[in-house]
């Protein structure tokens, strides 16, 4: 980094209340506070945003695709975990 | 003079001098903040200038001496530095008058005020954070942010001069005004100007229609595509 | 990691097959480096061309007829600033910085669409360059959404959603004038001879000329040839500039019943060579600009850089 090149940051903006924050996109800012004003700018010019969080880019650790197979293939033979693996009788309700 | 046009016009004027930035702004951040500041004060001034009679020809075609605007916005953008400055001493101002305004109820200009104290707030805390990083950064841009606020301080005095039926402490503004900013400029460790803060030549200044030379030029360009076909419809 | 040459090919089928099946790429996964090259070449332009193209608009900015017109234009301007940065955010994610593309941009080592090397001499350029460049720029955006890059495809969702006002303020803009006085008409109609063969310009050479087409049809970063996508614009075009009561400017234009489609006039390619190799009337002026803008915001950039180093732990 040069000394004009300021860091990236990952912006993430909750829409309304009762939603998780998602992931907007990113910026570059000189620190946090900037960060958080310049997100607010882009991110939210129409009104998309009632909330913003800013993470340095480089603070996030990733899985890598490589890994794709040991991380997420596991859980996809557990249908027992989803509760359309299970049969109910007709007319059983509430369940 | 009304104060419909007084506010109005300090609005439309910053408005204008902000949106010059466009295409020229130091960081693509920066492009878009200058703007957001911009497009507040240009809904702002729309609003006070149509409680006042037809927003374009308000706009458009009234001649410079009948613009009410403080001299403090008319001023050029200069660097980056002075448009900070700029910004410190006007929305500071803006701020405390929107939220007196905001409060007295019986005011015609309390719903504008009340939706306009919040763009301001903003405006504000954005000139506070770039008046820190500027003063506090390298030597180069704490000598240009100083040379911005004194260069500017002399067009501060006239923020404070009365506006006919606005229902507003103006001695209480005063001094909230010099605290926010006594406190910002410490902080960002640089000096608050001494020397008076006002002109002295007695003509007054922009609320009595007297203004700076650059004005005249700025209106110009503003008036005169609108000026050259008259009675047209945009 | 180290890559051994069996595995590339095996990482090499996988993206195939990611491909084919209509998957989206995303920044970590393995991917051809000329795949890598020509995203960033088609990104990096595609930013810089939305930095770029906030000057001939900026230009009548303090010019505006009408305080409506300002404030509709300031934020069109804005939201260019703000596209380009969503763009270049895309391009940072396939290890390019903003620096080393503004660098290239500054230097004449990426382009940005030659259309910015136009003037606006009138008012209603701005409304010409809200329906037909804006117009035309949509058409090549709207399948871009569908890309085969996960980050550029989102990004251009967020611009062509953004975008929807841009084109419709033009036509209205158009609209009031070619139904004002006549001055105002003919003020419109020359600003639609001028920017029509210009936007038509704006989806590239032809089919049978355009280097990087074939292979960024098969990568899905591109949906739909050149040819095509001029076509498409045409046909949109022809009935929209009748009801702003405004003629484009080719004798040659009339509907093809056989073809389904409006024939139009030969495109003057010359001159687009021409501009594209820095001879339009612009090019200079715009990048100057850019250059100048850049070089006079450094000390503002290092100021706030210094301070974030100072102040970092209280900040972060």
């Amino acid at each position: 980094m040069t000394g004009t090149d300021w860091p990236l940051w990952e912006v993430f903006v909750r829409s309304r209340r009762g939603l998780s924050h998602t992931h907007a996109g990113s910026l570059h800012a000189p620190d946090a506070e900037m960060a958080l004003r310049n997100a607010r700018d882009l991110y939210t010019r129409r009104g998309e945003g009632v909330s913003i969080w800013v993470v340095p880019s480089t603070a996030i650790t990733a899985s890598s695709p490589d890994e794709k197979d040991p991380f997420f293939e596991p859980s996809a033979d557990k249908p027992y975990r989803h509760p359309t693996f299970y049969d109910i009788p007709e007319g059983v309700q509430h369940l | 003079m009304t104060a419909a046009l007084a506010l109005g016009d300090d609005a439309l004027v910053l408005s204008h001098r902000l949106g010059e930035w466009a295409g020229h702004a130091p960081v693509l951040e920066e492009e878009v903040a200058l703007a957001n500041i911009a497009l507040d004060l240009l809904g702002q001034a729309r609003v006070l200038l149509s409680l006042e009679g037809d927003e374009d020809e308000l706009a458009y075609l009234r001649e410079e001496r009948a613009f009410r605007n403080v001299q403090l916005v008319e001023q050029p953008n200069g660097d980056f530095a002075h448009t900070i400055a700029r910004q410190l001493y006007f929305s500071s101002y803006q701020e405390l008058l929107y939220g007196q305004l905001a409060s007295e109820g019986r005011s015609a200009f309390a719903p504008v005020a009340a939706k306009a104290v919040k763009e301001v707030a903003y405006h504000r805390d954005h000139a506070e954070h770039w008046t820190l990083r500027l003063g506090d950064g390298t030597p180069e841009s704490n000598e240009r942010m100083q040379r911005a606020l004194d260069s500017l301080w002399r067009y501060t005095g006239e923020l404070f001069e009365p506006v006919e039926a606005l229902p507003v402490d103006w001695t209480a503004l005063r001094d909230g005004w010099l605290t926010t900013v006594t406190d910002v400029v410490a902080r960002a460790t640089l000096t608050l100007p001494g020397g008076p803060q006002v002109g002295a030549w007695t003509a007054g200044a922009g609320r009595q229609g007297i203004h700076t030379e650059p004005f005249g030029r700025m209106l110009a360009e503003m008036q005169h595509l609108h000026r050259s076909h008259p009675g047209a419809t945009w | 990691m180290t890559t051994t040459a069996p595995e590339a090919g095996a990482l090499e089928a996988v993206f195939d097959a990611a491909v084919a099946a209509d998957e989206r790429i995303e920044p970590r996964d393995w991917m051809p480096d000329a795949y890598r090259a020509g995203l960033v070449r088609q990104i990096a332009q595609h930013a810089h061309s939305e930095i770029i193209g906030m000057q001939p608009e900026a230009n009548w900015i303090t010019r505006a007829p009408s305080l409506r017109r300002k404030a509709i234009l300031m934020a069109k301007v804005q939201d260019e600033a703000g596209h380009g940065l969503y763009l270049y955010s895309a391009a940072e994610t396939l290890g390019t910085s903003r620096e080393e593309m503004l660098d290239k941009l500054h230097s004449g080592r990426q382009r940005y669409s030659s259309i910015f090397n136009y003037p606006t001499l009138t008012w209603a350029d701005v409304g010409a360059i809200g329906w037909l460049v804006d117009g035309a720029a949509i058409t090549n955006q709207v399948p871009l959404c569908r890309c085969s890059y996960g980050p550029y495809a989102r990004a251009m969702i967020r611009v062509c959603k953004e975008e929807s006002f841009h084109q419709r303020q033009g036509y209205e803009l158009l609209l009031a004038l070619s139904r004002g006085t006549e001055a105002q008409h003919a003020m419109a109609q020359d600003a639609v001879d001028r920017w029509w063969w210009p936007s038509l310009m704006m989806f590239g050479p032809p089919d049978d000329e355009s280097a990087h087409s074939a292979q960024s049809m098969a990568w899905k970063i591109k949906r739909h040839s050149n040819d095509e996508l001029r076509q498409r614009f045409v046909d949109i075009c022809v009935p929209q500039a009748r009801s702003l009561g405004l003629t484009l400017p080719d004798p040659d234009l009339r509907w093809n019943e056989e073809r389904g489609h409006h024939d139009f006039g030969p495109i003057d390619w010359d001159e687009f060579h021409e501009v594209l190799r820095g001879n339009g009337p612009c090019n200079d002026q715009r990048l100057a600009q850019r250059r100048r803008a850049h070089k006079e915001g450094a000390w503002v950039r290092e100021a706030a850089a210094a301070y974030a180093a100072r102040h970092g732990e209280a900040s972060a």
